[in-house]
C-alpha cells in the first residue's frame, strides 16, 4: 500500500499542490488528472523518489520511502516523459539492460514481450531509427521485465496507436489483478471503468 | 548489484564503440596540438626537450577536458539517468561504472599515444617511461574529477567552458607533479615521491568522486 500524507509539491518556487493526501491499495489504480502544468509529473517524480517534496511524507507499506530506498526501488518501475532508452542501442539491448538494472526479473523472455508489443521484428535495430510510438513501446516493455509491484506511469499512451493502448490496458488489468498498484496520468480518453480506478484531479483540489 | 555495474560498464563501452568520434576526438587533439608545437618551436632539439614535458602534459589535460561534457549529458537528456537513479543498485557504484567506461574509451588512447609524442619532443627513454606512468595515473583522476564537474552542469545545455573552469583548477596539482616528475626523470633523479603523490591523488579522487557525483546527480535530477 502506498500512502501519501500532506504532500506539498513545489516547482520553480511555485506551489503546485498542497496538503495532498491519498492512499492506493493493492489491486487499485489511481488516475491523476489535471490541466497542463497542474503538477502531475512533479507528483509522479516525488512518488518515485526522484524529487523531494517540500513537506509531507510518502509511506510504502507503512514505512517512509527514504528509509527503505533499496527495497522501494526494487518494488517500483517508472515510465516517465523521457523514454529512458538509448538511441544507439538496439531494442533488445535496451531491454536487456533494463532487466539487469531493475533487478527482480520476470521469467518472460525479451522476445516474448516485444512480440506482444508488435516490435519483435525491430529487435536488432537501433532505437533511434524507430518512430515515436515504437520508442514508447520499447519504454513500456520495461513494465514486463521486472516483478515490480508499483507502476508509476507518466502519460503512458503518448504516441501509441489504439491496438497498443489496448495491450497496455490488458497489462494494467493483469497487473492489478495480481495484486499490483498503478498510478498513472493521461490526457487520452481512456475507459478506466473496466479497471478499478480512483481519480485525483490536481486542478480542483486547493 | 554487481551485475548492474557490469551491465552499465558494458553498455557505455558499446555506446563509445558505436560513436568513434567520442573517443577519437581527444586523442586526435592530443596528437595534433603537440605535433604543431614541435613545428612551431623550430629546430632547436634542446629547446624541444626542455619544453616537451610541459607541452605534452598541457595537451593531455586539455584533451581530457574535451570529452567530459558528454559523460552524463546524453543519459540525462534521454531519461536513462532517471532510470539509473531509480535502480536498486547504489548510484555511486553506477557512477563509478560510467567513469571507468569513460576512462577506458578516452584516457587509454591518450596513454597509448604518449610515448610517440615523447619521441617527437626528443625526450630520452627513461623520461618517456615516466611520462607514460604519469599520464596513466592522472587520466583516471581527470575522469573522476571531471565526472563530478560534469554532474554539476548536467542540466546546462552548453557548459563546456563552465565545466573547464570548474574542473581545471582541481587538476592543476596533478599537472604540476606530473610535469615535475618527467623533468626530474630527465635529470636522472629519483621520482618515487612524485609518483607516490600522484597515486595519492588517484586514491583520494577514487574514494570521494563517485559519492559526490552520485549526490550531485540526484540533486540535479530532483528539480
Amino acid at each position: 500500500m502506498l500512502e501519501v500524507r500532506d504532500l506539498v509539491g513545489v516547482r520553480s518556487e511555485r506551489r503546485l499542490f498542497e496538503n495532498l493526501s491519498f492512499s492506493v491499495r493493492e489491486n487499485e489504480l489511481l488516475y491523476i488528472s489535471g490541466r497542463n502544468g497542474s503538477g502531475k509529473t512533479t507528483l509522479l517524480r516525488i512518488l518515485c523518489g526522484l524529487a523531494r517534496p517540500e513537506t509531507g511524507e510518502i509511506l510504502w507499506h507503512g514505512v517512509q520511502i527514504e528509509e527503505i530506498e533499496t527495497e522501494y526501488a526494487q518494488s517500483l518501475v517508472y515510465v516517465g516523459h523521457e523514454n529512458g532508452i538509448k538511441g544507439d542501442l538496439t531494442v533488445i539491448e535496451n531491454l536487456a539492460f533494463d532487466r539487469v538494472l531493475r533487478g527482480n526479473p520476470t521469467m518472460q523472455s525479451a522476445h516474448e514481450i516485444l512480440d506482444r508489443l508488435g516490435i519483435e521484428r525491430y529487435a536488432q535495430i537501433p532505437c533511434r531509427y524507430l518512430s515515436a510510438g515504437q520508442k514508447r513501446r520499447v519504454a513500456l516493455a520495461r513494465l514486463q521485465v521486472s516483478n515490480a509491484r508499483l507502476w508509476l506511469l507518466d502519460e503512458p499512451f503518448t504516441a501509441l496507436d489504439e491496438p497498443t493502448q489496448e495491450i497496455i490496458i490488458d497489462w494494467l488489468s493483469a497487473h492489478l489483478e495480481s495484486g499490483g498498484i498503478c498510478i498513472t496520468t493521461s490526457h487520452q480518453p481512456i475507459n478506466w471503468s473496466q479497471l478499478k480506478a480512483n481519480e485525483i484531479n490536481l486542478g480542483e483540489q486547493s | 548489484m554487481n551485475s548492474a555495474f557490469g551491465a552499465l560498464l558494458k553498455r557505455d563501452l558499446l555506446l563509445a564503440f558505436r560513436n568513434p568520434g567520442d573517443y577519437a576526438t581527444p586523442v586526435i587533439f592530443f596528437l595534433v596540438s603537440t605535433t604543431l608545437f614541435s613545428f612551431a618551436a623550430g629546430t632547436d632539439n634542446q629547446l624541444l626537450k626542455a619544453i616537451g614535458p610541459g607541452v605534452i602534459w598541457v595537451a593531455a589535460l586539455l584533451a581530457s577536458m574535451l570529452s567530459l561534457d558528454g559523460i552524463f549529458r546524453s543519459d540525462f537528456e534521454d531519461g536513462t539517468l532517471e532510470q539509473m537513479l531509480l535502480a536498486p543498485a547504489p548510484m555511486s557504484l553506477l557512477v563509478l561504472a560510467k567513469i571507468i567506461a569513460h576512462w577506458l574509451s578516452t584516457g587509454l588512447p591518450l596513454i597509448a599515444a604518449s610515448p610517440l609524442l615523447g619521441i617527437l619532443m626528443n625526450l630520452d627513454s627513461f623520461s618517456i617511461a615516466i611520462l607514460v606512468v604519469t599520464i596513466a595515473l592522472s587520466t583516471p583522476v581527470f575522469s573522476l574529477v571531471g565526472a563530478f564537474g560534469a554532474s554539476l552542469v548536467v542540466t546546462q545545455k552548453k557548459a563546456g567552458v563552465l565545466l573547464s573552469l570548474l574542473t581545471l583548477p582541481l587538476c592543476i596539482p596533478v599537472l604540476i607533479y606530473s610535469v615535475s616528475a618527467v623533468i626530474t626523470a630527465a635529470a636522472e633523479l629519483p621520482v618515487t615521491g612524485h609518483i607516490s603523490l600522484l597515486c595519492a591523488f588517484l586514491v583520494f579522487s577514487l574514494t570521494v568522486a563517485p559519492f559526490a557525483t552520485a549526490g550531485s546527480l540526484r540533486l540535479m535530477s530532483g528539480d
